[in-house]
């Protein structure tokens, strides 16, 4: 029986307004690799972060012992120097440097003051073949693809002496070819010794792989699977990351109103239903000769609330935005109809002048101007409709800006309030208000309640039905599954790329989805 | 097979090569059109001396664009640096042993408040060194109103900015017009570089790592060697070695090695290239900020000695424009505004790209004013062709 290498004591952590993690207990096996699952949110980054010393000691409840004694992080450099190494989703590669420079940067092999070069090479030669990568080490990172730069930096975290490999999605990124060798080299590594807590959402992986299995729930550890004992199952691993009610906050809407709103002005909205606002066939998008998007085909119907489920990294968002004027610059292949007419829409601007509107999901990454008022925000992207002869209209943004706050019930002192002072939830209604304000046809949405409370998300969910009602259409992409299996008419679920499952709103259960979610 | 080595040699250093290539041909160009004059042992000598002062300046200013910082300060701050300096010597009736190193504490100690207002304050690096340009320059105005321009008489401090290292060889009765010293230190140069890259090809081989085939390296040791007897005998023709060119080869040679072969060097091309990677590897960004601009101001002080010498007196004037002169050069010279790249070595070729300019067109007489649109139009043409070559995929 071997012993416990990491134990970690229930850990608590909380962020304002979240708690993130709330008393979690996490035990790893020296030698095994110890997978750790959960929907998003659930909590695992947040846990690897804190162990790994992002989040210093102090700043969490609880505690973290390594073979028995209780360690005190206070940065990354002290848990590295214990023997953690944490491999992010982001890459911590210097790009303008070779690989073997990226795989001793921060403990440089001396020859007095000087670096020993020759030796760093052969030392960087030994552990890209360790890790089963042949190439050049005098390449330039910039110059490799994602799945070559994991395993440099897995490379990188092997050449200190790792007691403790963590690795936080590392296959989301990568193509099926890429996947396939980290996991045989993950095997290896497991035959080496090397412990290993890998989190991933690929189920498939995880079963493959996996000698324990702790699945997180709400920040909650739920509950700890032995692949030995054979408690490791597809259906098992489902039910215990789903499992949360789905309460009556999601309100009724009633029948579309087809006279109203958004309906275009030639009365072809009037033919009901049937109409098809937005549909693609068999489109595809690639970005560096890697595939983001792969056949998909969908339609939203007039009125229609469409859910878009999927884990993180499953490409929700990127389809959103290949859709939206296509402002990655992705490669894109496949018919595009907008209204049954078929259209390339090259730019944003194209997409808003379609009838398009996109509330991003990081709003305040690319949603909104935090630092600019409620009335500049919503504006920002029609001002054309205020201005009079190029000069903005002062008085006529006033008066649009407090017709939203009245119809939205943004509560704000005053339009003139700078928008990063108010809460989640009002930030939110200002990004669907700054997009309602170009008159869509089609909204959509990329996750619009994340990070805001309950009251304020049943108004977000009853003005969206208002706006169907008034006969918008709307393409809801969610992390939450109660959220999208409440507000949606029909649901696409997609993962890697591709929908693997289109469901009824209604009859849907977390498990039909998220099965189809994990498949790949 | 060996053209075609050569051919990818050439290919994956077209950057650099580019750089020399110009500045060859800038010589060539001036040399034809003085009919000779600009590549006399006397010009190029001046033009070293000249270019001194950029140069020191543009090895720190590059590690700080390399960093992803600017610094607008460094102009003034060496001129009101020379001025102290001058008012050490001549007021307070100090040895230039004295004054030197106090400049040079003076010049860390300006480079660490920079450090401090953009790594611990968190003011952008262009607002907290324009504060300083401000600062430095009313400071400058204020030590130099009572006096104005202040004269200096220190003979050692002087012959920094316009001495020569004497010919200790002077004596010998071989070659009477040439600085025998000069001519020995250049042999000994050409040396030691054949043998140390001999034995780091050697050690190299003895990992078994790729090295170039023999021929191929013969060739290029002969075309180094031929390119340093060639530099060395027109430094020889004159006075020879300039201990400005001292203090520039020493400058260069010292940054060239802490930028290659030490981690500190690795850890600022770490933090500038990707900052969040160079922390995840437990390199702090904050410590090596301090450390630029704490370099950056002990090379503005060199530089302010270096002009105060040569001019042999500090003026209120002194420093006007060195930052714009040093960070032209060194972009010249091929760092990327984006951060990660940029040699020491080509902070050098690119001072001597913008003063070689300069110097070939006072000698053929060219108005100032075209003098500018020139200097612009090769430092636009130089990022330009900087930026196109990145962008190609290799």
């Amino acid at each position: 029986m071997s012993r416990t290498i990491l134990e970690m004591r229930a850990i608590s952590k909380a962020f304002p307004g979240v708690k993130a993690l709330d008393g979690v207990t996490f035990q790893v096996r020296e030698g095994d690799i110890h997978c750790l699952v959960g929907e998003n949110g659930a909590g695992k980054s947040t846990l690897m972060k804190v162990l790994s010393g992002v989040y210093p000691y102090g700043s969490y409840e609880g505690d973290i012992l390594l073979e028995g004694r209780v360690q005190t992080f206070r940065g990354i450099a002290d848990s590295e120097r214990v023997g953690i190494a944490i491999i992010h989703q982001e890459l911590a590669l210097v790009p303008d440097m070779t690989v073997y420079e990226n795989i001793l940067l921060g403990h440089e092999i001396r020859k007095g003051i000087a670096i020993d070069w020759n030796e760093t090479i052969r030392r960087a030669t030994e552990m890209l073949r360790k890790v089963g990568l042949a190439l050049n080490p005098a390449t330039l990172v910039k110059d490799l693809g994602v799945g070559k730069q994991q395993l440099v930096e897995i490379a990188k975290a092997l050449s200190r002496d790792v007691k403790l490999l963590i690795l936080d999605e590392p296959t989301a990124a990568l193509n099926e070819d890429d996947c396939d060798n980290l996991l045989a080299l993950l095997d290896g590594l497991r035959q080496q010794g090397v412990t290993c807590v890998l989190i991933s959402h690929k189920l498939k992986e995880v079963i493959r792989i996996a000698d324990k299995v702790t699945v997180l729930r709400d920040g909650q550890t739920v509950r700890t699977l032995d692949a030995r004992a054979g408690e490791v199952s597809e259906a098992a691993l489902i039910r215990h990351m789903v499992g949360r009610e789905i309460t009556d906050i999601y309100p009724k809407r009633g029948p579309v109103a087809w006279s109203v709103g958004g309906a275009p002005a030639d009365g072809s909205g009037a033919r009901g239903g049937a109409e098809v606002v937005l549909e693609v066939r068999d489109w595809w998008a690639e970005a560096f000769q890697e595939p983001i998007l792969k056949g998909i085909n969908l339609h939203v119907g007039r009125g229609e609330i469409v859910g878009i489920a999927g884990l993180m990294g499953s490409g929700r968002t990127e389809l959103a935005r290949s859709l939206f004027g296509n402002p990655d610059h992705y490669r894109l292949r496949g018919d595009l109809f907008i209204r049954g007419e078929r259209r390339a829409l090259a730019h944003p601007r194209d997409a808003i002048r379609a009838g398009l509107a996109y509330a991003t999901e990081d709003r305040k990454r690319n949603g909104l101007v935090l630092i600019q008022d409620v009335k500049q925000n919503i504006t920002l992207a029609n001002l054309q409709a205020i201005a009079r002869r190029g000069v903005v209209d002062n008085n006529a943004e006033v008066r649009v800006a407090n017709e939203y706050k009245t119809a939205l019930a943004i509560k704000t002192p005053s339009v003139e309030q700078v928008v990063g002072h108010l809460s989640g939830g009002n930030q939110q209604k200002v990004s669907i208000a700054k997009w309602l304000f170009v008159k869509p046809e089609l909204l959509i949405l990329d996750e619009p309640t994340r990070g805001i409370d309950v009251g304020a998300k049943f108004e977000i969910y009853t003005l969206m039905n208002q706006l169907v009602e008034q006969g918008m259409s709307i393409l809801m992409i969610s992390s939450e599954l109660p959220e999208v299996l409440g507000m949606s008419d029909r649901i696409y679920v997609m993962s890697a790329g591709a929908i693997t499952g289109e469901v009824a709103g209604a009859g849907a259960t977390q498990e039909t989805i998220m099965q189809l979610a994990t498949r790949n | 097979m060996q053209a075609k080595d050569l051919q990818k040699e050439l290919q994956s250093n077209i950057r650099d090569y580019g750089m020399y290539i110009a500045l060859f041909a800038i010589m060539a160009v001036f040399t034809v059109l003085t009919r000779g004059v600009f590549i006399s042992s006397r010009n190029i000598a001046d033009l070293m001396n000249q270019t001194g002062y950029i140069a020191i300046l543009a090895v720190g200013v590059t590690l700080v664009i390399v960093m992803r910082q600017t610094d607008l300060s460094v102009g003034f701050l060496s001129g009101f640096l020379g001025a102290i300096g001058a008012i050490a010597m001549v007021s307070w009736g100090w040895s230039a042993w004295l004054a030197i190193p106090l400049l040079l504490v003076l010049g860390i100690l300006a480079g660490l408040l920079t450090g401090f207002l953009v790594a611990s304050v968190g003011i952008p690096a262009f607002v907290a060194t324009i504060a300083g340009w401000l600062i430095y320059r009313g400071c400058l105005l204020v030590v130099t109103r009572d006096t104005g321009t202040i004269v200096i008489q220190d003979p050692l401090f002087l012959a920094i900015g316009s001495g020569y290292v004497p010919d200790l060889l002077a004596r010998l009765p071989i070659l009477p017009h040439v600085h025998k010293l000069t001519l020995l230190l250049g042999l000994a140069t050409i040396a030691w570089a054949n043998l140390s890259m001999a034995r780091s090809r050697r050690s190299r081989a003895a990992y078994h790592f790729d090295v170039p085939p023999t021929d191929l390296f013969v060739v290029k040791q002969v075309f180094l060697s031929l390119l340093l007897a060639a530099i060395t005998w027109v430094l020889a023709g004159a006075r020879g070695l300039s201990w400005t060119l001292v203090v520039v080869l020493a400058v260069v040679a010292l940054y060239d090695y802490v930028t290659h072969q030490t981690p500190i060097g690795r850890y600022i091309y770490a933090v500038g290239s990707n900052p969040d990677a160079a922390e995840a590897s437990g390199i702090s960004v904050k410590k090596m900020l301090y450390l630029v601009f704490a370099s950056m101001g002990l090379l503005s002080a060199v530089s302010g000695i270096l002009f105060a010498s040569r001019l042999q007196s500090a003026t209120p004037t002194a420093g006007t424009l060195f930052e714009m002169d040093a960070i032209a050069a060194a972009y010249i010279g091929g760092v990327s505004a984006a951060g990660g790249v940029g040699k020491v070595t080509g902070a050098l070729v690119g001072s001597l790209v913008y003063m070689s300019l300069t110097s070939g067109m006072n000698l053929i007489g060219v108005d100032i004013s075209l003098q500018y649109i020139v200097r612009g139009a090769v430092l636009a043409a130089a990022v330009i062709f900087d930026v196109s070559t990145r962008r190609h995929p290799r």
